[in-house]
């Protein structure tokens, strides 16, 4: 077991996104790689509903202590990564502060309400300065974007936990990725998921991303 | 290296909770496990087929939760070890068995997994089912981590076999769905022989034939397992004690909510302020050991989701006791300090401490939390819960809802639980008007059908999914057939349990583990007991409101059957059937008079709305390729084509 140190115990971990964006599967893997490093790891998650259209969340507890909670409590989440931006700002309402790190992804999901003409979106700029205004750090990463561009717009949510790993917040990086990953795939579709979780580190490491 | 079949004691694995339940069940050598799906329990089984060539298991899915414990039961009685899982509800089903296997008594260990939904998270109820475990007079576990979980499964089969009783163990969603790190245990080698002894006497619960008669005997036979369980319970390493000798307030709790208190207590930094026993046996309780933690403070708090079984249970302990033990100022459920509906979270627990205790916590800053509320309210809109871009679902309502409206006599949908319960809201253009338990909605548009003498003409429509055919539908199928009831009978047939990931039903070819089985037509049963049968196909919008508009004019029970494959069927893999587009020089936007029938009333998450140019869009990301948008279309402005590859 390799010897890691965390920010803080129990380091607070939020993934939210839409049903079908791969929330639970980026929760999992990210929660593997942690596991297999020899931390007490919890998570919870609500997917019953999450092919049809809800809102998705997953709690990361990362612990060497013992297992937690698995529903972080009010305020105390230290990173929320959001696959869908208007996401981040329903989730930084119930779990964040102002010390939190927020990573989004800046392709919306319209919800049926939105498509219907019944509620508004917001502009992503609108977005940004209402996270700007409740989140330490901020960054937005053209996740959907680069996955369209490397060919499979599924792997926006392996960019996404590459740009955590780019953060450097957490004992991640490529390798805790790829051990966990390989154990479900090899071949082409390894590596694509590779490329793309690379490229997620790239976009973070760039000057305040974009 | 998976965790069914690893050998290498000690190793962790990073479970859920129902992983667990599954390595626990293996490490205690089980060889038969059955169920009906139903979130949060349908992994169970789902990963002991996983298993099943490895540890010679028999998995299967049953028709209904009935079913599955009576053939988990006919394992045990025949010796061997056997786990039936469902969901809360599904305890309601199996009830009537339930309350004869607490009485006939069982064989090989014998256990009852009940993954229930405090907050209703996929559920259309948050039924509490530990009730059944005291009015059926079975002994009742619940884990409360992720290690219990594992640990009390393997054990919970020991203590079957111990009492010769059938034994429950609920689980709840925030275990069940979520995960935590478990060291396995030894893999035994399973019991390959099944034999069924009934030759011995009467009430020998060994050998003889298993009944439940004569009654009292086997009653009082029942009552003293219950007192011996809660002897075995008193020594119980899953009752669990932290805190200090004589706390000032001791929280009292079990399953997940464990876990809640403990998060609360450490916010609060009330460690030694503060003193939480959590039970893992909690029916029947343990006597001595409630005595002695009631005997170490004046002030307990329940914490347990949802209904106050274990309060009342406690509290019925502490009055017997009150001479000894003093009055106790007890909070919980039925003071108000703990909700009585909705799961908890640690922030309730908070509260209520806090309250007790008199600690001063803010967990947010009121500033912040208000800045951060006005952002939700102003620009994260609602997203209510819709069908799956491309569901078959959306256009079968789409095609009712046209044809009620149609016809113009008020006519209305009776459900029940699906994906396709969603038929209530306005993905499903508001078309369903009740939804109840499985089953239920042809059972109750029977009795709507039997309502004309009474002056009742509106036409009455039933919706029900494949698998819910078989599991409660029939019987009341059959009473609407029988009794020339005035009821349209829609099958929704998805080729599938598709709302809890898939799972085969009798319908289909194929088992939990596989392997072929007979395939039951809907149809063909529908025929034999006399109805008629048409066919359609939703995605075929203009044949399917025919079909429907006709029936509409018909009397008696009619039968419709409405086939097409779930739009995330494996099956399917992904493929999209056409390529959609929308010409946008076509698409008149708000100055058609369609009243952008497309994606003001249509809805699919798929088809949006482009602001920009004031015209509907296709969201290539999201977009199935169903193209039934196209049909609906009044300019003609959807194209589809024939997806290349």
């Amino acid at each position: 077991m390799k010897k890691v140190a965390l920010l803080k115990d129990p380091y607070n971990l939020i993934i939210t996104g839409v049903g079908g964006q791969g929330n639970v599967m980026a929760s999992r893997m990210l929660g593997n790689a942690l596991a297999c490093k020899g931390f007490y790891i919890t998570i919870g998650e609500t997917f019953g509903v999450s092919q049809r259209g809800g809102s998705v969340m997953s709690h990361l507890r990362i612990s060497k202590k013992s297992a937690w909670s698995p529903q972080i409590p009010s305020g105390q989440a230290d990173v929320i990564v959001a696959l869908e931006p208007t996401e981040a700002i329903r989730v930084i309402a119930s779990y964040g502060n102002p010390d939190v790190t927020v990573l989004s992804n800046t392709r919306p999901i319209y919800p049926v309400g939105v498509i219907a003409g019944e509620l508004k979106y917001p502009g992503i700029d609108e977005i940004r300065a209402a996270l700007g205004g409740l989140a330490g750090t901020v960054m937005f990463i053209n996740a959907t974007e680069e996955a369209i561009r490397l060919g499979q717009p599924i792997l926006g949510n392996v960019i996404m936990m590459g740009a955590v790993a780019g953060t450097g917040l957490i004992p991640f990086d490529t390798d805790d990725f790829c051990a966990v990953m390989s154990e479900s795939m090899s071949g082409d579709k390894l590596a694509s998921n590779i490329e793309a979780f690379e490229r997620g580190k790239t976009l973070v490491r760039a000057p305040k991303s974009e | 290296m998976s965790y069914h079949t690893d050998t290498n004691e000690g190793a962790e694995y990073l479970l859920m909770g129902n992983d667990a339940i599954v390595r626990g069940a293996l490490e205690a050598g089980v060889s038969v496990a059955s169920a009906y799906p139903g979130t949060p329990s349908s992994e169970i089984i789902e990963n002991l087929a996983k298993a099943s060539a490895d540890r010679n298991l028999y998995v299967e899915w049953s028709v209904n939760e009935k079913v599955a414990l009576e053939v988990s039961f006919a394992a045990s009685i025949a010796g061997l070890r056997a786990i039936c899982a469902m969901k809360q509800n599904g305890v309601n089903v199996a009830s009537d068995f339930l309350l004869h296997v607490a009485l006939s008594g069982t064989r090989g260990g014998l256990v009852l997994v009940h993954c229930e939904d405090p907050g209703a998270l996929s559920s259309i109820n948050e039924g509490e089912s530990r009730h059944f475990a005291k009015m059926n007079e079975v002994p009742l576990l619940e884990p409360g981590d992720f290690q219990e979980a594992k640990d009390m499964t393997k054990w919970a089969f020991d203590l079957s076999e111990e009492l010769r009783s059938i034994v429950m163990m609920r689980s709840v969603t925030r275990l069940s769905h979520a995960s935590g790190n478990v060291k396995i245990g030894r893999l035994p080698v399973p019991k390959t022989r099944a034999f069924f002894s009934y030759s011995g006497p009467m009430l020998d619960p060994e050998t003889g034939p298993v009944l439940t008669m004569p009654v009292p005997p086997h009653h009082a036979l029942l009552q003293e397992k219950i007192r011996k369980a809660a002897e075995i319970f008193e020594d119980s390493p899953f009752n669990t004690y932290t805190g200090p000798a004589r706390p000032e307030l001791m929280i009292i709790t079990c399953s997940a909510c464990s876990l809640y208190c403990r998060e609360a207590v450490h916010l609060l930094g009330a460690e030694k302020r503060t003193g939480i026993l959590k039970l893992g046996t909690t029916w029947p309780l343990p006597p001595k050991l409630i005595r002695k933690y009631l005997s170490s403070t004046d002030t307990i708090l329940f914490a347990e989701e949802v209904l106050p079984f274990m309060e009342e249970n406690v509290k019925v302990l502490a009055s017997e006791m009150a001479s000894d033990i003093g009055i106790k100022k007890f909070y919980g459920k039925n003071d108000g300090t703990i909700p009585m509906i909705n799961e908890l979270n640690p922030d309730i627990l908070v509260e209520a401490i806090k309250k007790i205790l008199s600690i001063d916590y803010t967990a947010v800053d009121p500033a912040y939390a208000a800045k951060a509320k006005s952002f939700v309210s102003s620009m994260a809109p609602v997203r209510d819960l819709t069908f799956c871009p491309g569901c078959p679902h959306r256009a079968s309502f789409w095609n009712i809802h046209n044809a009620l409206a149609m016809d113009a006599r008020s006519g209305f949908v009776c459900g029940d639980i699906g994906c396709y319960t969603l038929g209530f809201l306005p993905c499903g253009f508001n078309t369903m008007k009740t939804s109840h338990s499985m089953g239920s909605g042809i059972g109750i548009a029977c009795g709507f059908g039997k309502l004309t003498r009474f002056g009742m003409d509106q036409p009455i429509l039933a919706v029900c999914g494949d698998s819910t055919f078989f599991h409660a539908a029939i019987p009341a199928l059959v009473n609407a057939i029988h009794t020339k009831s005035d009821v349209i009978f829609v099958l929704l047939d998805n080729s599938g349990t598709a709302m809890t990931g898939f799972q085969p039903h009798p319908g289909t070819s194929f088992d939990a583990m596989g392997n072929g089985v007979i395939q039951i037509d809907p149809a063909a049963i529908c025929r034999s007991m006399g109805a008629t049968v048409e066919f359609a196909d939703p995605f075929d919008i203009e044949a399917t409101q025919d079909s429907l508009l006709r029936l509409l004019e018909e009397k008696g029970a009619r039968v419709l059957i409405m086939r097409q494959m779930c739009a995330l069927s494996p099956e399917k893999k992904g493929k999209k059937k056409y390529d959609v587009s929308v010409d946008q020089a076509i698409c008149v936007g708000e100055n058609c008079g369609c009243d952008r029938l497309c994606t003001r009333i249509f809805r699919c998450p798929g088809l949006v709305w482009d602001f920009e140019r004031g015209a509907a869009k296709i969201d290539d990301v999201i977009c199935a390729g169903c193209g039934v948008c196209a049909s609906i279309c009044p300019s003609g402005a959807i194209k589809k084509t024939e997806a290349s590859g």
